[in-house]
């Protein structure tokens, strides 16, 4: 099988006013189709950079990523983003034209066909009251909705998610993993989903690439829980991942999995 | 009070039944008449013009000199009467039309400098210079030299128009460009959005509160230079504006036609402030909530 997205050796550096940060250093990973792959680190650990990288932002100084076999140069609707920030709606577009703008302008579908289809995938996320509404009369779950929608509807090869719930609260981002995943059952999307937090990971994820901070460079790639499994599965692992991330890598050894 | 040592260790547990919404409906009051009338905007503008106006006729007849300050009943007459029969609509159309003209075409310029320097380099510096250049300087202080190169003719008075207009507009609407989110950039440049199209889909529609800043200061700019401009040249042009018709009765010492002049020209900026600016404001950046009041 081959894998839908190659990154392989990616080091990645940006500049600040007074520095040249390497974010990540020779970071490689393949995501195969279906797979919820999920890139977990603390902050600072470059995940969101890789994130960019793979979007198309950020050309890697050193190593290459390939989507279906091609260099990624340049951002693109077979990568569509879902960023954490809740203004990455447009303000001036309802919710029905914000997820059919991209389909327009990027020629995926046209018309009748782009409403409809926009109107699907508002209706996956529970979203079909609110199609007329202007972003700002939504809460920030809502919104959050929008973006996956909007993403979704334009069925890209990968779906990008930069920490997409990080700044909901915690009962709405419960919930938004559950629909999340719910969605996936529904269209078997290909996900690479950026988090800080393990439990998150532990939960969206399919398999698990974990990044040390400082530049960011892979410390182990692990296959997350059965989702119907038992509690204590996932607590384990929550136990291991920690292990993981915050000890000296000698005491937990990578053949230990 | 007295602070206590531990929370109260009796304290029941309790639950409730939440009664549906539909039972009960939702909890409104009216407001009351005067309070809606206080809260009603264009009301309390028209309370305050009504007092100025009173003031002003009450001071006019005091000071009781036509030839200084006519008063507002006098002014409102000459005014009516202008319109009637003075000819005051047609020299209002005269300067409209050349307003209209400069305003186009600055804000077309202005269009294009800013694409420009959303898009390159070189042209973002040649605006930044361009407007630091050219914004301090007073548009009526390049009519000589307008007047020397195109004569005396509606040119020279487009010309110092669109110098009134295109920096104002081109100033706001960059730096609108400038601050618009990364978040919405990275949005465009993610559906495959590039120059012109990601410029005219994306950074015109987020920068537009910036935009409509420009286009009001720009307008307001305008005006000014017009008027200016045409009491500096009516006097030798033939068919002349509401600036012409200030200065003509100035001469002839009508002054209650001049208030009535500049009553026009005041007139005709709350008109377009608040019908055509207003209302072009609610139709987008408010019903988009990208304004705070």
């Amino acid at each position: 099988m081959t894998p839908l997205l190659d990154v392989d050796g990616v080091t990645l550096q940006y500049k600040t006013r007074d520095h040249l940060v390497t974010a990540t250093y020779r970071v490689g990973f393949q995501v195969f189709p279906a797979e919820r792959f999920v890139v977990l680190g603390p902050s600072g650990c470059g995940k969101s950079t890789l994130l960019k990288a793979v979007g198309g932002y950020l050309t890697p100084v050193e190593g290459t990523i390939r989507l279906k076999g091609e260099v990624v140069t340049r951002p693109g609707p077979d990568r569509m983003m879902v960023f954490q920030e809740f203004d990455q709606l447009l303000p001036w577009k309802t919710v029905l034209d914000n997820v059919t703008f991209p389909l327009l302008v990027s020629g995926r579908a046209s018309g009748r066909d782009a409403i409809e289809r926009a109107r699907t995938y508002i209706d996956k996320v529970n979203l079909n009251r609110c199609a007329e509404q202007y972003p700002h009369e939504l809460s920030g779950g809502m919104k959050q909705r929008v973006a996956i929608a909007r993403a979704m509807a334009m069925e890209p090869d990968v779906l990008l998610m930069d920490e997409p719930f990080a700044a909901l609260d915690a009962l709405t981002r419960r919930k938004m993993q559950e629909e999340l995943l719910e969605l996936w059952d529904e269209t078997r999307f290909t996900m690479l989903f950026v988090t800080h937090s393990i439990s998150e990971a532990i939960k969206v994820g399919s398999r698990i690439l974990l990044l040390s901070p400082h530049p960011g460079q892979v410390t182990a790639e692990l296959n997350s829980v059965p989702r119907d499994g038992a509690g204590d599965a996932a607590r384990a692992l929550e136990e291991r991942i920690d292990a993981l991330l915050f000890s000296a890598p000698k005491e937990v050894p990578l053949a230990h999995r | 009070m007295r602070i206590a040592d531990a929370p109260p260790a009796d304290r029941p547990e309790r639950f409730a039944t939440p009664v549906d919404a539909a039972e009960f409906g939702v909890v409104q009051k009216r407001l009351s008449t005067w309070e809606r009338v206080r809260t009603f905007t264009p009301l309390r503008k028209a309370a305050i013009l009504v007092v100025l106006a009173i003031v002003w006729e009450l001071y006019g007849r005091r000071v009781n000199n036509p030839l200084l300050l006519p008063t507002f009943s006098a002014t409102a007459q000459a005014f009516v009467e202008a319109l009637v029969s003075g000819g005051l609509l047609g020299k209002v159309w005269t300067s409209i039309q050349i307003l209209l003209v400069g305003y186009a075409a600055g804000t077309f310029l202005a269009a294009v400098l800013t694409t420009l320097a959303t898009t390159t380099r070189i042209g973002n510096d040649l605006l930044e210079t361009l407007t630091a250049m050219f914004n301090p300087l007073p548009a009526i202080a390049l009519l000589p030299l307008a007047l020397l190169w195109f004569g005396l003719n509606s040119l020279s008075l487009s010309f110092v128009l669109i110098h009134s207009v295109l920096w104002p507009v081109a100033l706001n609407t960059h730096s609108g460009f400038v601050s618009v989110s990364p978040t919405l950039r990275m949005v465009g440049k993610n559906y495959g959005l590039r120059s012109l199209r990601y410029v005219a889909l994306i950074l015109i529609p987020a920068a537009f509160p910036s935009i409509l800043t420009g286009l009001k200061v720009g307008w307001a700019f305008a005006w000014r230079t017009l008027i200016a401009a045409e009491l500096v040249f009516g006097v030798s042009s033939g068919k002349g504006g509401l600036g012409w018709f200030i200065l003509e009765n100035k001469n002839t010492l009508d002054i209650a036609n001049v208030f009535a002049g500049l009553l026009t020209v005041i007139i005709i900026g709350l008109v377009v402030e608040n019908g055509v600016f207003r209302t072009i404001e609610n139709r987008t950046i408010r019903r988009w909530g990208m304004a705070t009041s």
